[in-house]
């Protein structure tokens, strides 16, 4: 089939199923989501149901009641993976752009944070304080997104995947061969974080009480975003370009923009990593990352922001815990096996067995749901 | 049915009680000690990674697993050669699995990571595996982080005397470009310069790049030979496209550049391999007899049809060694590990450890003084290339018997004399 006209099938299958209120099936398995109208014309503040308070409460209750092991390595490590791959569902689920470079993005935040804050390397850092330190970070990560998106929506698809891929991968060796600013092989180490009201934020409990606001302030944001006219437009380019385009919506800048505001989501991301590992160093912005990200965000599934952090919370357990269930040389299998159960059973990840799981077992309440939101 | 229950949970309370109050005294003779194990499994060192947890099970199983009637029960994880990846394990051993001793990690960034690491882990002793960084011992030492495993500046003590013996006068130095390849280029060129020879020119090419003609294009004519520090396959295509290029010097290598690979070369300048030399801290051909012993049981223990190697790799050796040496440390203080294992640390730091290499004790930042053998490439009778003992020096300091005040650590203009 030409590409030409299997975009068009794809539109008006796209288009009939958004008639319908369904979720939109999109590339390699990616399932597009719909973002629920608000109920009142104005509003643009997602509603806060008894389940999200459940949710949260869980999420604050959850260090008391287990080790600062699990606190630290598994509860805080989950969110900060969970949101850089957060930032590549906002862009593959809203703006139908996959990105390999996410944690590119994240990587530049946490290398300009040890380069203007603290590092070992006394030569190479700055030594700004945390409050300068910071926001320069997210703002050079948040250009450097926004010149990877300019670079790459003026592709589609797979040449998308492969110009972001591209681009993460000359990163990665632009930081191990580069000795003046990135210390090379080695990279930055001791990248402390700060000290502030008295409280050393990397214990387990500050770090991850600092990890789960910045989650839940990014999952606000992008539930809130995906309902502005920026958002909604954004939806449009995604489902048809050409249409939004003659409709008088400029396709490229809203990309660009869409890569912006995921580019300050990794930043945020990118330096609570370096923070969790205390250094940079180019293992954390190499291949192997880059599409750890992606596997995280499609384990989850990218039909809605939760998702990013449920694949990243299985991720973090299979990694930690594998090796304790099955002999020490096959303990990748069981990584590698649970990955490829998950997606073969359910191409939305884990969202989509639940979406399953509750049209299954309750099929009139989810029709309900539907009709309500087409309301 | 509910008084089974109750006296279900009845024994189990009783049974917790009981263990409550014998607890302190098992505490030191009969609970097994544990000791955490992190090599690499994933990544470019993995074969090496599986063989370096094969020396540590071989030096478990030669004290029958018991040491001072404690049982030792080791706990493994994996890395892929990536700091943060080596750090995350390491917690988890040592946070989830509580271990009071950590045995690891293999690679050099890893190594450095896991030292500062152990900073804030003071109940716990860290014993290194296999890295070689100079930096972790040197540049703010942890005082629960030891090394008896000498690292990649003394592997190549010796080797610039040998050189300078076969009348190599200028040497040009070819090595990949990052922290090991600094350490081996500054322990051979600390004695080769102090007695006199010239390193006039340096090439340092990415790690993994595949391409040498725009290195071979810059070798000076006046040297007398180059030293060669990359990795085994690698070394292999320089030495091709060094003959493809019509190039005749003779060629010194780092410790890990004359491999079987090399040895099994099929080029033209085959021949000429004859008597090159390289160092390293372990020679296949060395005669001592406790290196017979531990190779004969290296053999028994993991045949090559069950995935053992020919020989013990250089991280089956280092692992067999830090794993001996946490174990007889352990046996010293009759398993003694209380009082936050400071006289466990005291037991190690006063040790003199007996390696199949020869003998290893520690320097005051918990570093070890060992053993560098300087080995010549010979022609055996069927034609086959191996590598014969040429030298060997004891005690090799990590300073390589400078002053604090001279010793900087090697980098890539460090040390020079052109």
């Amino acid at each position: 089939m030409a590409a030409s006209q299997w975009r068009k099938a794809m539109n008006s299958s796209a288009a009939a199923a958004v008639a319908r209120g369904h979720a939109v099936p999109l590339v390699a398995g990616v399932v597009a989501p719909v973002a629920e109208t608000p109920s009142s014309p104005g509003t643009h503040w997602p509603k806060i149901a008894p389940r999200h308070l459940i949710v949260v409460f869980a999420a604050i209750a959850f260090p008391f009641v287990t080790s600062p092991f699990i606190t630290f390595q598994v509860g805080a490590q989950s969110l900060v993976l969970g949101m850089i791959a957060l930032s590549l569902s906002f862009l593959a689920g809203y703006g139908g752009m996959v990105s390999l470079a996410q944690m590119t993005v994240a990587g530049i935040a946490g290398y300009a944070m040890a380069v203007f804050g603290h590092s070992s390397s006394a030569e190479i850092s700055l030594g700004w304080p945390w409050w300068l330190a910071v926001p320069i970070a997210i703002v050079i990560a948040m250009l450097a997104s926004a010149l990877i998106g300019w670079l790459s929506v003026r592709t589609e698809g797979i040449y998308t995947i492969m110009i972001t891929l591209a681009i993460g991968v000359a990163f990665y060796y632009l930081v191990l061969q580069n000795y003046s600013v990135f210390n090379g092989f080695q990279g930055l180490r001791e990248l402390k974080a700060p000290t502030v009201f008295g409280i050393q934020w990397r214990d387990p409990l500050p770090f991850y009480a600092l990890t789960l606001v910045c989650a839940l302030a990014s999952y606000w944001l992008v539930s809130h975003v995906v309902r502005t006219p920026f958002g909604i437009a954004l939806q449009g380019i995604r489902d048809n370009p050409r249409r939004m385009g003659a409709l008088g919506f400029s396709v490229v800048s809203h990309r660009v923009a869409a890569y912006a505001l995921s580019g300050l989501i990794a930043a945020v991301g990118g330096i609570l990593l370096a923070w969790y590992n205390a250094l940079m160093s180019p293992g954390s912005v190499g291949t192997g990352w880059l599409i750890n990200i992606l596997v995280i965000a499609v384990l989850g599934g990218v039909r809605h922001p939760l998702g990013a952090f449920l694949g990243a919370i299985v991720f973090v357990l299979l990694q930690t815990f594998a090796i304790d269930v099955i002999d020490r040389e096959r303990f990748n299998l069981v990584i590698g096996g649970m990955f490829l159960a998950i997606v073969l059973f359910s191409p939305d990840g884990l969202l989509g067995l639940w979406a399953k799981w509750r049209s299954r077992f309750s099929p009139m309440q989810a029709n309900t749901s539907n009709q309500r939101r087409q309301a | 049915m509910k008084s089974t229950k109750r006296i279900w949970v009845r024994s189990i309370l009783g049974a917790a009680a009981a263990t409550a109050l014998l607890g302190s005294a098992w505490a030191q003779s009969g609970q097994p000690v544990k000791i955490g194990l992190l090599a690499t499994l994933e990544g470019p060192f993995a074969a090496g990674g599986a063989d370096g947890m094969r020396g540590a099970e071989l030096a478990v199983k030669e004290r029958g697993g018991v040491v001072a009637g404690r049982k030792i029960e080791v706990i493994k994880a994996s890395s892929d050669a990536k700091p943060d990846v080596a750090v995350n394990a390491t917690r988890k051993l040592v946070e989830q699995d509580k271990v009071d001793i950590m045995v690891g990690p293999l690679s050099g960034g890893e190594g450095i990571a896991v030292k500062d690491y152990s900073k804030t882990q003071p109940q716990v002793t860290f014993i290194n595996g296999g890295s070689g960084a100079q930096a972790t011992t040197l540049v703010n030492p942890s005082p629960n982080f030891f090394r008896f495993n000498t690292e990649g500046g003394q592997w190549m003590v010796g080797l610039g005397k040998a050189a300078l013996a076969k009348g190599y006068k200028r040497t040009m130095v070819i090595a990949e470009d990052y922290a090991f390849p600094y350490s081996q280029v500054q322990g051979f060129m600390a004695e080769y310069c102090r007695l006199g020879g010239k390193v006039p020119a340096k090439a340092w090419v990415p790690l993994g790049g595949k391409d040498y003609s725009s290195v071979i294009a810059t070798i000076p004519k006046d040297v007398d030979a180059l030293l060669v520090v990359l990795g085994g396959a690698d070394a292999v295509n320089f030495l091709t496209q060094y003959e493809n290029s019509g190039g005749d010097k003779p060629m010194l290598g780092g410790s890990i550049t004359v491999s079987q690979d090399v040895l099994n070369y099929k080029g033209k300048r085959r021949d000429s391999l004859v008597g090159t030399l390289s160092a390293g801290p372990l020679a296949d051909a060395y005669e001592g007899a406790e290196w017979k012993a531990f190779v004969a049981d290296y053999r028994k223990t993991y045949p090559v049809s069950a995935g053992g190697f020919p020989s013990p790799s250089l991280f089956a050796f280092v692992y067999y060694v830090n794993m001996k040496a946490a174990l007889d440390g352990l046996a010293a203080v009759n398993g003694d590990l209380s009082g936050n294992q400071a006289k466990y640390r005291e037991a190690l730091q006063k040790m003199t450890l007996k390696t199949p290499n020869g003998d290893v004790k520690l320097d005051s930042n918990r570093q070890a003084i060992g053993t560098t053998f300087v080995t010549e490439v010979v022609k055996d009778a069927q034609g086959n290339l191996f590598n014969k003992v040429h030298s060997k020096v004891d005690g090799v300091e990590q300073k390589l018997g400078m002053s604090d005040a001279d010793f900087k650590i090697g980098s890539r203009d460090v040390p020079a004399c052109p």
